[in-house]
Parts: C-alpha cells; structure tokens; sequence
C-alpha cells in the first residue's frame, strides 16, 4: 500500500540534521528523502545511502575511450592510409606507438570524464529545462529538509520530530508529492 | 563535534560573523544587484578592444597572413606567442580547483571558480590564434580525423600539432563540464533566491533542476573528485604537448628535452599571477574580502615563487645544457637571446620571472596586496616574454646567415593581441555579474571547520550544534507557523 502522507521536517543547522536523521531511523520511521544546501559529510552513510558506483562506471569509460583511440589510430595511421613519414615506415602498430600515446591518454580522459558527467546528469535527473524538484526553497540557502514517508501522521512522529529540533513541521498528501 | 575539527594553527578562511544564510546572501549580491559605473567603464573598454581585435582578425583573414609581420625566416611570432601565453594563462583553474582538491587544499574554495572560469576565456582565446593563422579557418575541420572528400586523407598522428588539436580540445570541454557540475548548486541558489520570473526561468535554465538529495551530493563529491583525478594528469598533459609543438622540431634553443615540465611549472606560474591579478581587483568590486582573504593572496604567492623558482632553474639548466652540448648552434642560439639583438626581452623576462617572483620570500611583500597586484601583472609580462624569445629568438637567425632578420610586429599583430585580452575581459566581466563567483555551497561545506565564527566558538570550548541557523531565516519560519 502506498503511503498516504509525506511530513517535510525542517531543520537550520547540519549538525542537528545527522543527530535527528539518526533519531526518525532509530524509531523505524522512512525517510523518502533529504535536501541540503551542500554536501553533509557523513549523511549518506546514517541514511545507509549505497556508495555510488560512478566511479566505477568511469574507469569502464576510459576503458573504452583507450581501446577506442588504438582501433581509430590503427586504422587511420596503418591499415586505411601507411605512410613512410620521416624515414619512419608505419607498418606496424606497435612500432608507431610511442607518437601515439598522447592521443591515447587524452581520449581516454576524454570519455572517462564526458561520459561519467553525463551518466552523473541522468541519473539524478538533471538536463537543461528540467525543473527543480526541491519541494521548497530555502533547501539551496541554509535549511535542511527531510521528507518522512507515513500511511498515518501521529503524534509520536510529531514529538520524535520536534525533540529532534525540526524548526517547521508540514504533512503533504502523498498525491500531491 | 568531531568532523568539524581542524587543526589550531590554521587560521580562518572566512572571515567575518557568517553564517550559512549570510553565505548566499553574500555571494547573491553582485548577481542581484545592478552594475555600477566602473563596470560599465571596464566593460565598454574591454568591449571596444575587443571589437578592434575582431575587426583585424577579419582584416586578416581577408587580406591574408602577409597583414601580420611575418616573414619567411620568422614564420611564427606573435600569432604562437599568444597562444602559448593564454594557454600557460589558463592552466591554473585546474591547477586549483583540481590538484588543489586532490591535496584536500581547502584554501582552493574560495578562488576555485573564478580561477576555472578564467581557465575557459583564456584557452578560447588560446584558441583564436592557431585557427586564424590557418589562414582559411573555415577548412579548421581538416583537423579533425573524419573521412573526406578526396579519398583517405587523414590527419597525421604523429604530428605533434594533431596532438594539440585533441589536447586542448579534450582540455577545454573537460574544464567546462568540472565547473558547470560545481556551478549547478550555486545556480540552484540564485535560482531559488530569484524573485523576477525573468531571472528565475535563467537560472532554472542553467541550473539544470538541480535539487540537492542526499544521493545526488554523493554523487557530486564522488564526480568532483574522479574529475579531479583526471583532470590533474590532463593539465600536465596539455603543456607537455604543447611544448612538444617546440621541442620535436629540430631548431637550436626548441630541441630540448627540459620543456615538458618547464613548459608546466611556467604554465603554473602565469596562471596563478593571472588568478591573482583578476582577484585581487574582484574582492574589492564584490565585497569578497571575507571569503578571499589575504592568507589566500599569500598562499598564492608562495605558489608563484615556488613556481618562479622552478623557471628560473629550468632557465639555468638550459645555458647550462647548452654549453655542456658542445653544439655550437645549440650554444649560439642561447648566447644569441641574452646578447643579441632580442636581448632586451631576455632580460625582462629573465627579471620579471626569476627575480620578482623572488621578492616573495618576504612575508611583508607577500601580504601586501598592492605589492602582490604589482608583481602579477609583471610575472603576467615576464611570462609573455619567455614566449617571445623561445619562439622568436631561436627562429630569426637559423642556419644560414643570409637569411637571419628581425621581426617586427605590425598594428595587426598588436590589435589582434590587444583584441583577445578585450574578449577575455568581456567574457570575465559578463561572468562576474551573472555567475555565482565563489563556490558557494562548498564553502558552506566548510564554514564550520574554516570560519572564523565557527572556529572561536569552538576554540572556546562549545559544541557547534545548531550554530547554523541564522536570525533572519528563523524568524520566517516562526511567521509560517
């Protein structure tokens, strides 16, 4: 069944966000989401976020942008056209190689970067003309929100939320999210 | 609490009673504001300039290259001069914003963005002089390896030139995408500040609907520093290779094995007395002197000294390798730059780039921001000059003395120089009324280990836990409930 109510918690100082992020999971409470103004060190691991992996999709992409340089220039400089430039006969990859690993360090950069950015862009949904979905504001100033996730908004979340020094508290249907 | 700490001997990178609120609000503010008559000035100058610049690009392109004052003994001057300086220019924003980053540097916040976007205008302008010096820019694709017209045709790969066309290609559109991904935060803030629709639907635009989840700061940190890591071996790469441009060719005074990394360390160099140049000046327009504080300027300095330093000793062991050669071409071509007809840019930049920079050592000097503005623009001339006499020294008396001459630059020469530091300065301009200049939620990242606020509280015993809210947004809140 899907939850029926998002409660937004505001809080204005980070170090009060990872105390009460701790406090809503300790009492078994879902948080869908939290926006801060800038990276809070140590947040992702009390959510329990997983490490990205972005990482390790770059290295896969330079990977590709190495083999990608070897097989352009292989086929450019010694299958398609092979010269003798210079008294230096290009018959041979392996020979010619040395004058060919600037362009090969640099399109490996090249798609290791290009590629990572944009895989980072898609996956946290972000294009030009996309529109924000902060649900509020002063998230990109100095507030900090957490979006819990209920089927019912009780009290007890209420006091859990204020205890944990929530300057503002708002329930929004889940619809409307 | 504990991830706050830092060390007591590391003093405030901002300065002032800030808090996060004050953060935005601060660096909001040029944006925000309007420009005031120095800007205009500034930027009428610049546009003007620039304008010129164009106007005898143009002027040269339809006439042809015989408008410059080139001739067949001297077939490269101001034309690579330029490039090579706006490329050195343009090697410090990565330097900042990514070795800096990688040495967890967190001095590096507050110049980071001005100091890439200063890396992008200048590698465009680097990028001028090569396109029209093809003298029929509109073949300028023949650069590139696709298939052609007239059969297989491809570009040479072993050509050092080739190389420069993938270097600074792969080093610009990287350098722009680092800075884009840390300016979609701080765009996100002007956006979510904006109050006139107008200005809202840009920022919106550019921000890229960046909204600031947990996941999304993951993924930003970890983005920020794997681009860091590639883009540390990328800005040695594309020096190196433009030195390479010199040093396969066999030309006494280019032959020589010292310029990849003299070629960085000077790229370094320049870049750094440019960041401090444009800085220094930008602080004071924009009320920055908080967040780019005279520790920054002299941490700056000590890097154009150690980077002076590595010059000066790159300038000794060339005389020195040169002697030791035993090649006499070898050896004239460096006695020929310090007493021949050129010996006058010799000099300057030998006194502009090994002394000057020496003048650091004292820590008077090296906190004066008059003294530092001073010593930029003369390291910025020094480092024109070691181009100048690379480039033009070693060309005009070649092998064969009946064809040794000078070189003389003609208005052409000048203007279209003149013209890309006019764009340069349009493009900076623009960029410092429009963008948000510093790092700004980067800084926030750090204000509570590095404020000054946050750093006496803590000195004094107290926790810091919720120190960050602010007055004027608190009272906001009370009126929502």
């Amino acid at each position: 069944m899907k939850p029926a109510k998002i409660v937004r918690a505001f809080y204005n100082d980070d170090d009060v966000l990872l105390s009460a992020v701790k406090t809503i999971k300790e009492n078994k409470y879902h948080i869908e989401e939290v926006y801060t103004p800038f990276h809070v060190h140590g947040l992702d691991k009390v959510l329990g976020l997983e490490p990205t992996r972005i990482a390790i999709a770059s290295f896969i992409y330079g990977c590709i942008g190495f083999a990608f340089s070897i097989l352009m220039m292989n086929y450019i400089m010694i299958e398609d056209w092979p010269q003798d430039i210079g008294g230096k006969p290009s018959f041979s990859y392996i020979e010619n190689m040395p004058s060919f690993v600037p362009i090969m360090f640099e399109l490996t950069v090249f798609f290791a970067a290009h590629l990572m950015v944009i895989t980072f862009y898609l996956r946290s949904k972000m294009w030009p003309f996309k529109t924000a979905e902060n649900p509020d504001p002063r998230t990109t100033d100095d507030h900090f929100l957490v979006e819990i996730s209920v089927s019912e908004v009780t009290g007890k979340l209420k006091k859990i939320l204020k205890d944990s020094g929530a300057i503002e508290i708002n329930i929004v249907d889940s619809k409307e999210y | 609490m504990g991830s706050h700490y830092e060390a007591l001997i590391r003093k405030p990178l901002i300065a002032g009673e800030k808090s996060y609120h004050d953060v935005s609000v601060d660096i909001a503010k040029p944006i925000e504001s309007r420009a005031n008559k120095q800007w205009w000035i500034a930027f009428s100058i610049a546009l003007a300039m620039f304008l010129w610049g164009a106007g005898c690009i143009i002027y040269t392109i339809s006439t042809g290259i015989g408008v410059w004052g080139l001739n067949k003994t001297v077939g490269w001057a101001w034309d690579i001069t330029n490039f090579v300086w706006w490329i050195g220019i343009g090697h410090a924003g990565t330097l900042i914003s990514a070795v800096l980053l990688l040495f967890r540097q967190k001095w590096r916040m507050g110049i980071n963005r001005s100091a890439e976007a200063m890396t992008i205008f200048s590698v465009l302008q680097a990028g001028i002089f090569p396109v029209i010096h093809m003298g029929r820019p509109w073949l300028g694709y023949w650069m590139v390896p696709i298939p052609n017209a007239f059969g297989s045709v491809w570009v040479n790969f072993n050509s050092p030139l080739v190389w420069d066309v993938f270097a600074i290609s792969t080093y610009l559109s990287v350098s722009l995408v680092f800075w884009w991904t840390g300016l979609l935060p701080d765009f996100a803030m002007i956006r979510d500040r904006a109050v006139k629709p107008f200005q809202k639907k840009i920022y919106s635009i550019l921000s890229f609907g960046w909204t600031g989840r947990a996941k999304d700061w993951q993924r930003f940190e970890e983005v920020s520093l794997v681009l860091a890591g590639l883009a540390t071996p990328l800005v040695l790469s594309v020096h190196t290779i433009v030195s390479y441009d010199f040093a396969t060719s066999i030309i006494p005074g280019w032959h020589t094995t010292i310029f990849p990394p003299y070629f960085v360390a000077g790229a370094i160099f320049s870049g750094f007395a440019m960041v401090q140049t444009l800085l220094i000046v930008m602080r004071k327009v924009c009320n920055f002197q908080e967040y780019i504080t005279v520790q920054h300027i002299e941490l700056m300095n000590i890097v154009i000294m150690i980077t002076g330093s590595i010059v000066g000793v790159a300038y000794m062991t060339e005389l020195f390798i040169a002697w030791y050669s035993g090649v006499e071409y070898e050896q004239y071509a460096f006695l020929n730059r310090a007493t021949g007809p050129y010996a006058f840019a010799y000099w300057t930049m030998m006194t502009c780039n090994v002394f000057s920079p020496q003048l650091m050592w004292f820590k008077k000097l090296r906190t004066s921001i008059m003294f530092s503005f001073f010593i930029s623009i003369v390291v910025n001339i020094g480092m024109w000059f070691e181009r100048f006499v690379i480039i033009v020294t070693s060309l005009h008396r070649d092998y064969l003395p009946s064809s040794w001459t000078m070189f003389s630059p003609t208005f052409v020469d000048i203007s279209i120089f003149m013209g890309t530091i006019g764009f340069f300065f349009v493009l900076f301009l623009l960029y410092a009324r429009t963008f948000p200049v510093i790092a700004q939620a980067e800084i926030k990242a750090i204000l509570k280990t590095s404020g000054e606020k946050y750093k006496r509280l803590r000195d004094s015993g107290k926790s810091l836990t919720g120190t960050g809210a602010d007055k004027r947004t608190s009272v906001i809140n009370k009126l929502n409930k």
